[in-house]
């Protein structure tokens, strides 16, 4: 039991938590080894918008530049004099893990990083990996009128139909269906092959369903949950129909 | 402003050209000024109905074509002072209607301070039918109470509210459902649908139920629209369809099997 009882406080200690966090930080690099030009530089940003660098704590990059110690060192100088809070140098070089060891500074090795702060700094998204996700983002479309027997909807993404779905109506999505009303027609889902998509009905109805392919008719429907609030999805194998729990009547 | 308001069905012989010649005289007996223009280009027949094929010297078509005026085709009602019948073309087929030609009619129309135009609409989903709902402000919905009649009815609804002129417009044709030849007797022993059945699986506003009755076959017959036969259960029900149309609140009859009604009636009338 002492046993146990020890090894729990080993690993969870009670007094701290232990996290990996990503927080954000400014990263300031440096495109020349010519100190005087940083310093004017830096101080002419500084005193446009004070409030730029904030508490934050900012992390300077050597990378594109030859960063000798006596550079390094003018560096942490100017970093100081500004008001920063040095949390760290991001380089490659034996000399510079050496110079932030005496200086406890933390190390960041040299390679590519999230663009982090141009996407908060900006306050738009304006960074091409934020706008091809937008690009990729297909819409669902929502109708909110009865769908009638011969009418056929078609969705790129998901579909939501708000109204009655009468038999001999198609209703068609790449993605998932969803009927909030009787649903009577026929709801084909993941035609483009996503065997993930579903299909939800408040009243399922239906004449037929199909999951990429995978169908079912009325005849097999009507065995199960009929006219109840049921969820239709593709488990690997079969067609799997089940009440959706807080609708079951 | 004219009201244009089609009465369709996509199933033919469901009583469509029955209730367009009822309602319309129903209108007309209301004081409102009233059109009613047949639509089956070929296979006329709601001049039969309101007995005045003798009297049809033009028609839709030769209006549409400019080879005679609106005026020289209107046929004035002998029963109802505000009620015109524009008759169709029997020798002509259902291609003779454009939307230009229609559209000029029922422009005029409007501007002759006609209230109301009732566009009986052919059987079927083609050209004449599509002609016949794409101005409709208002659809009249005719069906029986039975599957394939409801299912045609649905299917011409959803036609209405995604090719009509107000849908391309984005805005939607507001729906009526009569429901005719209804046999409450019959819908007791479950050989017919129930009016809740239909309104359920139509989703839309019930304008009235016309229970089957042996007047309706008569009217026809003798060109007389069945709502001048004020003993009649029908013609009741048209009335009250009517008034319903006009925005009256009116409860729905006919809708319980009269158990008690049938020897009594025969009795009566043998006495």
């Amino acid at each position: 039991m002492a046993f146990d009882s020890g090894a729990v406080a080993v690993s969870r200690p009670k007094s701290f938590t232990l996290k990996g966090a990503l927080l954000p930080m400014t990263l300031l690099e440096l495109r020349t080894n010519d100190a005087s030009k940083i310093a004017s530089e830096l101080a002419q940003k500084v005193a446009a918008a004070p409030d730029f660098f904030g508490g934050s704590p900012v992390v300077v990059s050597v990378e594109s530049v030859v960063a000798d110690v006596p550079f390094l060192t003018d560096v942490i100088d100017i970093c100081a004099r500004l008001g920063f809070r040095l949390a760290g140098v991001k380089g490659d070089g034996q000399h510079i893990v050496e110079f932030t060891k005496v200086l406890q500074l933390g190390h960041f090795p040299g390679g590519k990083v999230k663009n982090l702060s141009k996407r908060s700094l900006a306050g738009k998204r304006s960074d091409p990996q934020a706008k091809s996700i937008i690009d990729t983002y297909i819409s669902t479309k929502t109708i909110v009128t009865p769908v009638r027997s011969g009418q056929q909807i078609y969705s790129d993404g998901d579909l939501i139909v708000l109204a009655q779905v009468s038999a001999g109506a198609e209703l068609l999505a790449a993605g998932c269906i969803h009927v909030y009303a009787p649903m009577r027609g026929r709801a084909l889902a993941g035609v483009k092959g996503d065997e993930s998509a579903r299909i939800f009905c408040m009243s399922q109805q239906a004449e037929l369903v199909s999951i990429a392919g995978h169908f079912m008719i009325d005849e097999n429907l009507r065995d199960a949950y009929w006219q109840r609030a049921t969820q239709i999805f593709f488990d690997g194998n079969e067609l799997q129909v089940e009440p959706i729990a807080g609708f079951s009547a | 402003m004219a009201k244009v308001i089609v009465m369709t069905s996509g199933k033919g012989g469901v009583g469509k050209t029955t209730s367009s010649a009822a309602i319309s005289s129903g209108l007309a007996l209301s004081g409102h000024k009233t059109a009613v223009i047949d639509f089956d280009i070929g296979l006329r027949n709601l001049d039969l109905v309101m007995n005045c094929e003798r009297r049809v010297v033009y028609d839709f078509v030769n209006v549409i074509n400019g080879e005679a005026t609106l005026r020289q085709a209107l046929i004035k009602d002998k029963r109802c002072e505000n009620l015109y019948i524009l008759p169709a073309s029997q020798t002509r087929d259902k291609d003779a209607l454009t939307k230009d030609g229609v559209e000029r009619v029922l422009k005029e129309l409007a501007a002759d301070g006609f209230e109301y135009i009732i566009c009986d609409s052919p059987a079927g989903i083609e050209h004449g039918a599509f002609m016949a709902l794409y101005f409709a402000d208002e659809a009249i919905v005719v069906a029986n109470p039975e599957v394939s009649s409801v299912r045609d009815s649905d299917r011409i609804l959803g036609i209405l509210q995604s090719k009509s002129k107000k849908a391309e417009q984005g805005e939607r044709v507001k729906e009526h459902l009569l429901l005719t030849r209804y046999n409450p007797e019959r819908v007791e022993k479950g050989e017919m649908l129930a009016v809740g059945d239909v309104e359920e699986i139509l989703a839309t506003k019930l304008l009235g139920v016309i229970p089957e009755c042996s007047s309706v076959l008569k009217a026809s017959n003798q060109g007389v629209p069945v709502i001048h036969d004020e003993e009649s259960r029908a013609g009741q029900a048209y009335s009250d369809a009517v008034k319903r149309m006009l925005g009256e609140e009116v409860d729905h009859r006919f809708l319980t099997p009269d158990h008690k009604g049938l020897f009594q009636r025969l009795f009566r009338r043998s006495a």
